[in-house]
C-alpha cells in the first residue's frame, strides 16, 4: 500500500471522468459504499456504469451513480418476487407511441425518462412543434390549439395530468395529441 | 402449607411431580431460563421438564450440549445467520447449517416434535434425516432458508405421518416440480397447516384437492403462484373451517363460471381472519372478497403488485376489525387516511416499496404516517419505507402513538435531512424513544447526527434491538447507546464513522448482547485482535471477501465486516475461507 503512494500511480491511473476531477468524486461513483466521515453516499440509480462526463465540477456528488449494496434493506427474496412485470420494463423503458392529429407518422417516447408532466409536456412539445397551455384540473388544458390525451389500460381516453404521475405511467398505453376543437368533450375550453 | 413457626413457606418439602407440575405454568423462556438459576434441585426438575427451547444464535452452543442440559427437549428454534444476511451483505456459505443439529439430536434420544429455523441452511439430506428420525415430528416451520429442494419436501411430506404443520415463509427453494405434494400419504389426515406460498413451480392441483379433502383440521392454507382461480374456488368449497388463507394466482374474469362458483365458496368461509398471497391478481375480481373482510385481523397484500390505491382502499374500507395490515406503498398518503379512517383496532403497519430503488417515485412520504397514527393509537409496530420524513412529523407520530414496541422506519435515500428544514432527524427520533417508553426495536435512517444516540442512550431504557446505517459522526454515537441502553441484545451497523475506541471502551457489554454487526464502519484489524483475546467467551468473525490472505493485512488495516456474538463453545467448525476466527 505505502510503495503505490510513492510511485504516484494516480498521475498515470486509468479511470472514468474528465482529467482534473477529483478524486474523491470518482472513487465514490467506484465504490459501493462510502468510508469518510463526511458520508458523501453514491445515491441509488438504475445504470451501472458510471460517467463523470456532464457534471465535471463536482464537489457534490456526480450525475450517475452505482446502487449500494443491501439498501433499501429489504430481502432479498421480496425483492426477487415483487415485480416481475417491472423488471421486464426496467432495462427497456415503458415505451409508449404518439401520434399528432394531422401528422403524417407517428413516433414512440419513453416515459421512464420523464420525473413528471412537465418534463413529458415539453418534450412532446418539442417533438412535435405545438403549445400545449397551462394546464388546470378544472379546466383542462385551457386555451390551446392541442390538447394531449392517452388511452389507459382499460381502453378509456382520458386527458394528460390528471392522476398522479406513477398511475399515468402505470396506466398509459398510447398518446394522441388531439385538435383542440376535437378535445372538447374531455373538459377543455378552446 | 407450612407456616406454623416458619415466616416462608419452603418449597423443598413439596415433591417433585409437584414443583414440575407447577413449573409448566411458566412458559415464557426467560421465566424458565431464571427458575433454574433458583437452586439446585429447581435446575435439576427444570431441565428435565422443559420441552421448548430458543436458541437465538445457533453458535452460541454446540447440539451435543444442548441435548445434555434439556434431554426432554421437543420443540427447538434455531437461528443461523446475522440479520443483515438478509440484505445480501452475509455471502452465501458463511454457515447456520441444520445438519448436524439433526445429526446429534437423532442419534440421541431426543423426541423432536417441533422445528422452527431462521436464516438457516436446510439441505435435502437434512429434511430426509429429520423426518426419518423422529417418529412424531409434527411441525417444521422454515423462514429465511436456503438449501432445499422440493425432493426434501418429499421426504418430509412423505415419512412424517403426523404432519401438523408444514409452514415455508420466503425461502429460496429449487423447485423440482410438484410431486412432492402427492408423497403426501392418503393415511395423512392430520394437517393444520400448509404454506407453500414461495414455491416458485407448478403443483398437482388434484393431489391437493385430494390432501385438503381429507383433511378436516386444516386451518391455514396458503397457495403459491401456479395454483390457479378455479382450484383455489375448489379448495374453498372443500376447507370452509379455514382460518388463514393465502391466494395464489387471483386473476379471473368476473362474468365467468368459476368467478360465480369463487363468490358463493367464499361467503361460507365464516372463519377466515387471515388474508395474504394475491401474487397475481385481477383488480376487478377484488369485490369477490368484501364478504369476509369484515372480519379480517391480518391483510397482506405486500406481493400484490397489481392493485392500485384507488382498489386497496375500496377493499380496506371494509376490513373495520383489522389488526395488522401489509401493503406496498403504492397505497400512497392519502390511501393511508383511509386505513386511519377505517381500521381503528390497528396494531401492526408495514408498509413495503412497490419501487425499491427509485426513491424519487416512492408514494408515501411523512404525511401518510401522521395520518395512521392519529386514526389508529393501538399502533404498536410499524416497517415504514417512504421517500421523505419530517422531524415535526415523528414529533407528532410520538405524541399521538405512545405504545411503539416496534418502530422501524427506512426513508429510501439512506441520509436525507427533513426536507423542510434541512436539519437532520435526531429530533424525531429523539422524540419517539422519549415518548415510547416500552420501544424494544429500532431501525434508523435518513441524515443523523451523534445526537440521536444520546437521546436514544439517554430514554430507550427497554431497546433490544437497534439497527443503524449511514448515521453518526464519531465514536460518542456508538458509546452513547452501548452506556445506556441496558436491554441491548443486537445492535447492527453498517456504514457509520465508529471505530476502535468505541468498540473497545466496554468489552464486558458484548456478553450481556447477542450479537454485534459492523460493516464498513472505521473499526481495525488489530482492535478486533485485541477485543478477541480479553474476551475468551466471544466469537470475533471477520468477513473478508477480498483475495488478501490473513498475512497481508496489518493491524491498522479496517474491517470491512465483523461480526462478533458470546458463544459457550469457542469457534465454530464449520467457517469457510473467507471467515476468520480471531
Amino acid at each position: 500500500m505505502a510503495s503505490e503512494k510513492d510511485l504516484n500511480l494516480e498521475a498515470t491511473e486509468l479511470r472514468l471522468g474528465l482529467p482534473g476531477t477529483s478524486d474523491e468524486s470518482a472513487k465514490n461513483q467506484m465504490s459501493a459504499t462510502p468510508r469518510s466521515n463526511k458520508r458523501a453516499l453514491p445515491e441509488e440509480s438504475m445504470s451501472s456504469n458510471a460517467t463523470a462526463s456532464k457534471n465535471c465540477d463536482q464537489e457534490t456528488t456526480p450525475h450517475t451513480k452505482a446502487q449500494v449494496v443491501g439498501w433499501p434493506p429489504i430481502r432479498s427474496y421480496r425483492k426477487n418476487n415483487l415485480q416481475p412485470k417491472k423488471s421486464e420494463a426496467e432495462p427497456s423503458g415503458i415505451y409508449v407511441k404518439v401520434s399528432m392529429d394531422g401528422a403524417p407518422y407517428l413516433r414512440k417516447i419513453d416515459l421512464k425518462v420523464f420525473k413528471g408532466y412537465t418534463e413529458l409536456l415539453k418534450a412532446l412539445e418539442d417533438m412535435f412543434k405545438f403549445k400545449a397551455g397551462e394546464y388546470s384540473e378544472r379546466e383542462g388544458y385551457n386555451g390551446s390549439e392541442f390538447v394531449p390525451t392517452y388511452e389507459d389500460k382499460y381502453g378509456d381516453w382520458m386527458l394528460v395530468g390528471d392522476v398522479p404521475w406513477e398511475m399515468f405511467t402505470n396506466s398509459c398505453k398510447k398518446l394522441r395529441i388531439m385538435k383542440g376543437s376535437e378535445a372538447r368533450g374531455l373538459g377543455c375550453v378552446v | 402449607m407450612f407456616w406454623g413457626s416458619r415466616k416462608t413457606i419452603n418449597m423443598n418439602y413439596f415433591p417433585d411431580e409437584v414443583l414440575e407440575h407447577v413449573f409448566d405454568f411458566i412458559t415464557s423462556h426467560k421465566d424458565r431460563n431464571s427458575v433454574s438459576l433458583v437452586c439446585k434441585s429447581w435446575y435439576k426438575i427444570e431441565k428435565y421438564s422443559r420441552q421448548r427451547v430458543f436458541l437465538g444464535n445457533c453458535y452460541s452452543i454446540s447440539p451435543e450440549r444442548l441435548i445434555a442440559r434439556f434431554p426432554g427437549l421437543k420443540s427447538l428454534t434455531l437461528k443461523g445467520k446475522p440479520h443483515f444476511a438478509d440484505f445480501n451483505l452475509v455471502p452465501d456459505d458463511w454457515g447456520g447449517f441444520l445438519y448436524p443439529w439433526i445429526k446429534a439430536m437423532g442419534k440421541s434420544r431426543i423426541g423432536l416434535e417441533e422445528l422452527k429455523l431462521k436464516r438457516m441452511v436446510v439441505s435435502d439430506e437434512s429434511l430426509e434425516l429429520l423426518s426419518k428420525s423422529f417418529p412424531n415430528f409434527k411441525s417444521l416451520v422454515l423462514v429465511s432458508c436456503e438449501g432445499f429442494t422440493t425432493d426434501g419436501l418429499a421426504a418430509i411430506a412423505a415419512n412424517c405421518r403426523f404432519l401438523r404443520e408444514l409452514d415455508l415463509q420466503e425461502n429460496e427453494v429449487e423447485d423440482h416440480r410438484g410431486h412432492w405434494l402427492s408423497c403426501f400419504p392418503e393415511s395423512c389426515t392430520s394437517l393444520v397447516s400448509l404454506n407453500f406460498a414461495c414455491l416458485k413451480g407448478e403443483i398437482n392441483l388434484a393431489s391437493l384437492e385430494r390432501l385438503v379433502t381429507r383433511s378436516p383440521n386444516l386451518k391455514s392454507l396458503r397457495l403459491n403462484r401456479a395454483v390457479p382461480f378455479d382450484t383455489l374456488q375448489r379448495l374453498l368449497i372443500r376447507a370452509p373451517q379455514l382460518v388463514d388463507l393465502g391466494t395464489g394466482s387471483y386473476v379471473n374474469d368476473p362474468s365467468s363460471e368459476a368467478y360465480k362458483k369463487f363468490k358463493a365458496a367464499i361467503q361460507s368461509c365464516n372463519s377466515i381472519r387471515s388474508l395474504s398471497g394475491f401474487l397475481e391478481v385481477a383488480p376487478r375480481c377484488m369485490s369477490a372478497i368484501y364478504p369476509i373482510c369484515e372480519n379480517l385481523t391480518f391483510l397482506n397484500l405486500s406481493y400484490a403488485a397489481g392493485l392500485q390505491s384507488n382498489e386497496l382502499t375500496k377493499l380496506i374500507q371494509h376490513c373495520r376489525k383489522l389488526q395488522r395490515l401489509w401493503i406496498l406503498d403504492c397505497i400512497g398518503d392519502k390511501g393511508l387516511g383511509v386505513v386511519a379512517s377505517a381500521c381503528k383496532e390497528l396494531q401492526e403497519l408495514r408498509v413495503f416499496p412497490s419501487d425499491p430503488f427509485d426513491a424519487g417515485n416512492a408514494a408515501v412520504t411523512e404525511e401518510g404516517l401522521v395520518l395512521v397514527s392519529a386514526g389508529c393509537p393501538k399502533l404498536n409496530s410499524l416497517l415504514y419505507f417512504c421517500q421523505r420524513m419530517t422531524n415535526a412529523a415523528l414529533i407528532t407520530v410520538a405524541k399521538n402513538c405512545t405504545n411503539f414496541i416496534r418502530f422501524r422506519l427506512c426513508i429510501l435515500d439512506p441520509i436525507k435531512p427533513d426536507p423542510v428544514t434541512n436539519q437532520p432527524l435526531d429530533e424525531g427520533f429523539g422524540a419517539i424513544v422519549r415518548s415510547c417508553k416500552g420501544l424494544k426495536r429500532l431501525s434508523l435512517s435518513g441524515l443523523l447526527t451523534d445526537q440521536v444516540f444520546y437521546y436514544i442512550g439517554m430514554y430507550a431504557k427497554k431497546l433490544e434491538m437497534l439497527s443503524i446505517a449511514f448515521a453518526g459522526d464519531s465514536d460518542k454515537g456508538m458509546l452513547y447507546v452501548l452506556n445506556g441502553c441496558k436491554k441491548l441484545r443486537k445492535l447492527e451497523i453498517r456504514d457509520c464513522p465508529f471505530g476502535d475506541a468505541a468498540l473497545l471502551e466496554d468489552m464486558g457489554k458484548y456478553e450481556t448482547m447477542r450479537s454485534l454487526w459492523m460493516s464498513t464502519c472505521e473499526v481495525t484489524l488489530g482492535a478486533c485482535k485485541m477485543l478477541a483475546k480479553k474476551m475468551p467467551n466471544l466469537n470475533i468473525e471477520i468477513i473478508n471477501e477480498n483475495e488478501q490472505t490473513e498475512s497481508n493485512l496489518d493491524d491498522n488495516q479496517k474491517v470491512d465486516k465483523m461480526y462478533l456474538y458470546r458463544t459457550l463453545v469457542g469457534h465454530r467448525e464449520d467457517a469457510p475461507e473467507f471467515v476468520w476466527l480471531l
